[in-house]
């Protein structure tokens, strides 16, 4: 192999990392739930948008910025699952997609409104420069965003399967009567469950702003990177998303530069209904 | 019976509209509201009816303004004999979309809608064939009536108005025929539906293919009408959402639904842009949003959903003094 191809190898799985961090918080949701939550492409680009503005303002990398945006977007959850996902959870179909669909165009373009149209960045070098591993050059932006998205999400895992916070979560989503009786709020772990998931969204955000376009219309691709990844992963599943977001993180990187760079979403919206088609349970998931 | 007579006053409303406001603008607001309504009434089709909510509805559009221009511009036909292509196309792809998709939780549906909505509008704008980012024209100068090219808006309302009239009269025939049947009981309950042995994945199915069909005939109508399309006026995302909302304002699941959120939204939509100019693209979509998230999460079924409850509470506070003076009557 090349040393190229390894390095588009290894610059997917860095990126990889990052979809999986925020796949894992959609996962979460609708396992827990029944939800899909549209607007969570969006929820990444609020925190890539947190990011930016603390850049602007203060002057600050993602070492502030990271942070605050897993504050603001988990405060954000969680008044998203009070005002609008409680109210529509167990209502139609109709509702509950048009609900967080809604709440999508609501977000995309207030920020469309307030930032304009335009592609921002952040300064290339926030981060560092570009490191050398091994004959590979990877950007330290990258690198550092991979690595981090990796160790949160296995944390994540770990809060869901390792603690007693976890159980009473799955427990929820198992029965909600039956936790209820066991004296588990689920209206508490449902919210704790949304905080979760769109505080994983707000820091994959403000990871992939150091190196990433910055635009109000970037949710929109994100979601579906996030669909792909949960429906290749087995809904409800962590560790699914973890290799499914690595998986299409490579696949994304080597299409790009197999194929050519504008042929990368095709084909990984083409590699999503292939999979509804023939293993709609997932990679994982049971059948 | 009085159902007959609000019908002819509907129909005798929407027949005189364009004759007595007749600028301009008038006339094109009316033929747009009845242009949207016929999308929104084809979207209504399955995800009012079939409660399957699509969300990438813009690609059947897309198919059947590309087809209507594609026509005129490769083979220099009538822009109307793309038509039966984009009809084709669309049906085709509803089915690859919904045989994988309809079997499972309508989630997956919706999201498999969103995916292939963007995968063909990343198609197109990549494919010189169908005029990538440029887009395609139609005739410049009318070779004769056929080309549907028209300075005045007034023919395109009246042809607008009619295909309207067939659209609906479609769904109203789908909808008291057996697959109008099937689609309540799967909408109220698919598991109890496909224990009575109805065909819950084919029903949604064939709802799907026939709101695929129908869309993509508004959007062959929008093609003639502006006489030129590209990636984002036929396959945007906006596209999906303008089809999808005036449904659900409306009314989604309800005949008329549609037609009341075209006529609620596109003048709005209309104004709001001629006052706001260039800067309110973002604010009409930010208020769209908050317009969905409001009806979904307080009144899923639209404006005439919540009609309709008025005047049943009405209807009842009317007749009950009647129903407790019987009961005085009874009671000694």
């Amino acid at each position: 192999m090349s040393s190229t191809l390894l390095q588009v190898i290894a610059g997917g799985l860095l990126l990889g990392a990052v979809y999986a961090l925020f796949s894992s918080g959609l996962t979460l949701v609708w396992g827990m739930m029944n939800i899909v939550n549209f607007a969570h492409g969006d929820f990444v680009m609020l925190g890539m948008y947190v990011a930016f503005v603390v850049w602007t303002l203060f002057g600050a990398g993602p070492w502030a910025g990271a942070p605050l945006a897993v504050l603001v977007l988990a405060t954000l959850g969680v008044t998203v699952y009070f005002t609008l996902i409680r109210g529509i959870m167990k209502g139609p179909m109709l509702a509950q997609i048009l609900g967080t669909f809604g709440l999508a165009l609501l977000l995309r373009y207030s920020v469309f409104w307030w930032f304009g149209a335009n592609f921002s960045s952040l300064p290339e070098n926030l981060v560092g420069g570009t490191l050398e591993f091994w004959g590979l050059r990877i950007q330290a932006s990258r690198l550092l965003a991979g690595v981090v998205a990796l160790a949160v999400t296995l944390a994540l895992h770990f809060l869901l399967t390792r603690t007693a916070l976890g159980s009473k979560m799955l427990a929820v989503a198992e029965d909600e009567t039956a936790a209820q009786l066991m004296g588990i709020r689920p209206d508490t772990m449902q919210a704790i469950a949304w905080a979760i998931a769109a505080g994983a969204t707000g820091l994959a955000g403000a990871l992939i702003a150091t190196f990433f376009y910055i635009v109000p219309t970037v949710g929109e691709t994100l979601g579906i990177v996030a669909f792909v990844t949960v429906s290749l992963g087995g809904f409800g599943s962590v560790p699914g998303a973890l290799v499914a977001g690595l998986l299409i993180g490579v696949i994304e990187s080597l299409s790009a530069y197999l194929i050519g760079a504008v042929y990368k979403d095709m084909v990984v919206y083409a590699l999503f209904l292939g999979f509804l088609w023939f293993r709609p349970q997932g990679l994982m998931g049971r059948a | 019976m009085r159902r007959l007579v609000w019908l002819f006053v509907l129909l005798a409303v929407i027949t005189a509209y364009p004759l007595l406001f007749s600028t301009p603008f008038q006339q094109r607001l009316g033929a747009l509201v009845l242009l949207y309504a016929i999308a929104a009434s084809a979207w209504n089709v399955v995800g009012g009816y079939a409660g399957q909510v699509s969300v990438g509805h813009v690609v059947f559009f897309g198919c059947g303004a590309y087809a209507a221009m594609g026509a005129y511009a490769h083979f220099g036909w009538s822009p109307l004999l793309g038509i039966p292509i984009g009809i084709v196309a669309s049906v085709g792809i509803a089915a690859v979309i919904g045989v994988p998709t309809l079997r499972l939780s309508g989630h997956y549906f919706s999201m498999a809608t969103i995916a292939v909505a963007e995968l063909f509008r990343l198609i197109v704008t990549n494919t010189p064939y169908l005029g990538a980012g440029v887009g395609l024209s139609g005739p410049t100068v009318p070779r004769n009536v056929f080309d549907l090219s028209f300075i005045s808006a007034l023919p395109y309302y009246y042809l607008f108005f009619a295909v309207l009239a067939v659209t609906l009269a479609i769904t109203w025939w789908m909808n008291s025929s057996r697959l109008g049947f099937y689609l309540r009981a799967i909408r109220d309950s698919e598991r109890a539906a496909r224990s009575l042995g109805a065909p819950a994945t084919r029903t949604k199915l064939y709802a799907f293919m026939l709101s695929a069909g129908l869309t993509s005939v508004a959007g062959a109508l929008y093609a003639m009408m502006f006489g030129f399309i590209d990636p984002e006026s036929g396959l945007g995302l906006l596209i999906s959402v303008k089809i999808l909302i005036m449904a659900a304002l409306g009314g989604a699941g309800l005949l008329f639904g549609p037609l009341v959120g075209a006529a609620i939204l596109v003048p709005l939509e209309e104004i709001s842009n001629s006052l706001l100019g260039g800067k309110g693209a973002g604010l009409t979509f930010v208020v769209y949003g908050a317009i969905i998230v409001l009806i979904a999460r307080f009144q899923p079924g639209g404006v005439l959903a919540l009609a309709q409850r008025y005047w049943l509470r009405r209807a009842a506070a009317t007749t009950q003094p009647q129903v407790a003076s019987k009961g005085a009557v009874h009671a000694p």
